[in-house]
């Protein structure tokens, strides 16, 4: 009780009130429990993924299609080539016209009609994932009659575009003026300045966003239930049922078969891996590249 | 502009001129030609073409903004045109039947409102106090040193996706709830009807402690950033006045960024009431209204996600339709009112919001 002493020093501050010290001390400790209480399912979910997924991970794991039920081994080979490759899909489809909403939102959109757009990509942001599956369905599997690679990689594709569009036009929006008014100034065109002036500049930046938008969707599952599907088999084309790491994760998990059970740690390890290593490589290398402003 | 962007602008202004070959005209020297007249005299005196091909790049980017608002109208339309035939079926009561019977094409959505509602509802009752507690440590106690650390593993658990907790939540949390806290509860609890029944772990409860994990960093990372802007001479007025560091944070800090945390907890509830994986991995799949949280419930997102590729019959596809129609106007709401209220008090979008 430090605080006594001090007021008895000076005599017209009243002394602290216990129930105010008491108060203080209970909520802080309230602040500290809640912190060790968060922090608990973390180290707990990151210590089961490491402990359960490494016994289960071998070269059979990752170089083999699903066994039938009661055969033993097997691997998810087809679903980790499965997911690169709807991940591939998205990302044709999604990273240019997210880019390209975010540069017109930023260097033209200063507007009614840009806020329009802003607003939209926010109300798309947070639209259940589910729900963008529905979509997908409706679009492209209702029109081909059979679940397909490119269903998952259109709804998928959905989910990137706003989160694009909105961290482009931030990192845009931070590339000073005075570097347009200099290209400018040099004869250099708009939509030059806005390529090789403005969006090089902000690179790393633009780079980030879609790396975020890409570890949100490496691991969603819900939109591919009814687009991409599964299957057990390999398959590279993009009008055919494709197997998906998040996918499979699910269906191993929900099974009855300790076997699978297993199989399902190992690939939500494989999954999180992946999903760090692709965002750290491409972090890495465009800070290579240029300067690393994000 | 806010506060942190201006801040930004100015640190890129000072570490711009510190790249040479941004300043210098070298761009010009890149692949891509305007044409000839660009490249061939200094100054453009072909003013025409360089115009054009201005418009041509601003229509380009104008069609990429509208596909925004396209992919946003498709959505809405596609919804509405699927669901038309459960809502000229059942109409409003649709939403207050609680027969789900796709055998006799008798189809109402109730249990799914309210397990969405409550699994959301309980999630936020355990994730609310916790994330602020968060928040309030690392803006307002925590050594600096301490602070970067600790956000960052709190933002960690929202990169780890929905399946991987659901996988978790079936082999660790379920087990741990059936075995300590369900019976636990079950004894000192019961007599209220809430913790009632058999303890079997897969049920609303275990749905609503995975969707609180989910939700947790959203929350608190949304309520630091709304503390951050609170202005310093608050917390040392509250000090100067004599008030305990409590006192401070109450009086100074919280209740000046009540609307911004208010925002954050809604947008942590919009996340809850579209969360699908996790939460159909755990809660049970049991169309039901049970009073008990230990019983098994059923969410909108859980249905869709469960019966949708195996739905047989028209009007069994567009009722599944018609929640999920349901499903994104109450997100869509829920979001809007939680991003005015952020944007009152910080000035923009929250940037790891949906990270």
């Amino acid at each position: 009780m430090p605080d006594t002493g001090k007021a008895a020093a000076f005599t017209t501050v009243p002394p602290i009130s216990l129930r105010r010290r008491v108060t203080n001390y209970v909520m802080t400790g309230a602040s500290v429990g809640a912190v060790i209480v968060v922090m608990l399912p973390l180290f707990a979910i990151f210590a089961y993924l490491i402990l359960k997924g490494i016994g289960s991970i071998n070269l059979a794991f990752l170089t083999q299609i699903p066994k039938p039920v009661g055969e033993s081994g097997g691997g998810m080979a087809n679903a980790i080539v499965g997911s690169a490759f709807i991940l591939a899909l998205a990302s044709i489809l999604g990273v240019p016209i997210g880019v390209g909403a975010g540069i017109y939102v930023a260097e033209y959109g200063r507007n009614r009609f840009g806020d329009v757009i802003r607003f939209t990509a926010d109300v798309l942001n947070g639209v259940p994932s589910i729900v963008i599956g529905i979509v997908a369905y409706s679009l492209v599997v209702l029109y081909q009659k059979h679940f397909s690679a490119l269903a998952g990689g259109v709804a998928l594709a959905i989910m990137m575009i706003p989160t694009i569009t909105r961290t482009t036009e931030d990192m845009l929006l931070l590339v000073p003026q005075a570097l347009r008014e200099a290209a400018y100034g040099l004869g250099v065109p708009r939509w030059r300045t806005t390529l090789s002036i403005v969006l090089r500049t902000a690179t790393s930046g633009v780079i980030t966003g879609i790396m975020l938008a890409f570890a949100r969707v490496a691991g969603e599952t819900a939109p591919l239930l009814f687009t991409a599907f599964g299957n057990q088999f390999w398959n590279l084309h993009a009008n055919q049922p494709t197997a998906a790491l998040p996918l499979q994760i699910f269906n191993y998990a929900i099974s009855p078969y300790d076997e699978w059970h297993q199989q399902a740690w190992a690939g939500a390890l494989v999954l999180i891996i992946l999903i760090v290593s692709a965002v750290s490589a491409v972090r890495y290398a465009v800070r290579r590249g240029t300067f690393g402003a994000a | 502009m806010n506060l942190h962007k201006r801040l930004a602008c100015r640190r890129m202004a000072n570490s711009a001129p510190l790249r040479p070959e941004m300043l210098s005209p070298q761009p010009v020297e890149n692949n891509q030609t305007t044409g000839p007249a660009a490249v061939a005299s200094p100054i453009p005196d072909s003013a025409g073409s360089g115009e054009f091909a201005d418009s041509i790049f601003k229509f380009l980017m104008l069609l990429c903004g509208l596909s925004v608002l396209g992919t946003l109208g498709l959505i809405v339309y596609e919804l509405v045109l699927r669901s038309g035939a459960s809502w000229h079926a059942f109409g409003f009561k649709f939403f207050v039947g609680h027969d789900w019977d796709p055998v006799s094409d008798q189809f109402g959505a109730l249990p799914f409102i309210y397990g969405t509602l409550v699994s959301s509802f309980l999630a936020l009752v355990i994730a609310v106090p916790l994330s602020i507690g968060v928040a309030v440590f690392t803006t307002e106690m925590c050594p600096r040193k301490l602070r970067g650390p600790l956000s960052f593993f709190v933002e960690l658990l929202a990169a780890i996706p929905s399946v991987v907790y659901g996988l978790w939540a079936i082999f660790v949390l379920v087990p741990i709830l059936s075995n300590y806290v369900e019976p636990f509860l079950g004894k000192t609890l019961g007599w209220s009807g809430f913790f009632d029944g058999p303890p079997y772990g897969i049920s609303m409860l275990a749905a609503g402690i995975i969707l609180a994990i989910m939700i947790i960093p959203i929350i608190s990372s949304i309520t630091r950033e709304v503390l951050a802007v609170v202005p310093q001479h608050q917390r040392e007025a509250a000090l100067a006045l004599g008030a305990t560091r409590w006192e401070m944070i109450r009086v100074g800090v919280l209740r000046n960024a009540r609307a911004g945390i208010m925002g954050g907890i809604i947008l942590g509830l919009g996340r809850a009431l579209g969360e699908t994986m996790a939460v159909t991995m755990v809660i049970g799949n049991r169309p039901d209204i049970a009073k008990s949280l230990f019983a098994p419930g059923y969410t909108m997102a859980s249905v869709l996600a469960n019966e949708f590729s195996e739905a047989t019959g028209d009007l069994y596809l567009s009722s599944l339709i018609e929640i999920g129609l349901a499903l994104f106007l109450v997100t869509i709401v829920v979001n809007a009112l939680a991003r005015v209220l952020v944007w009152t008090v910080t000035g923009s979008q929250p940037t790891r919001a949906n990270a």
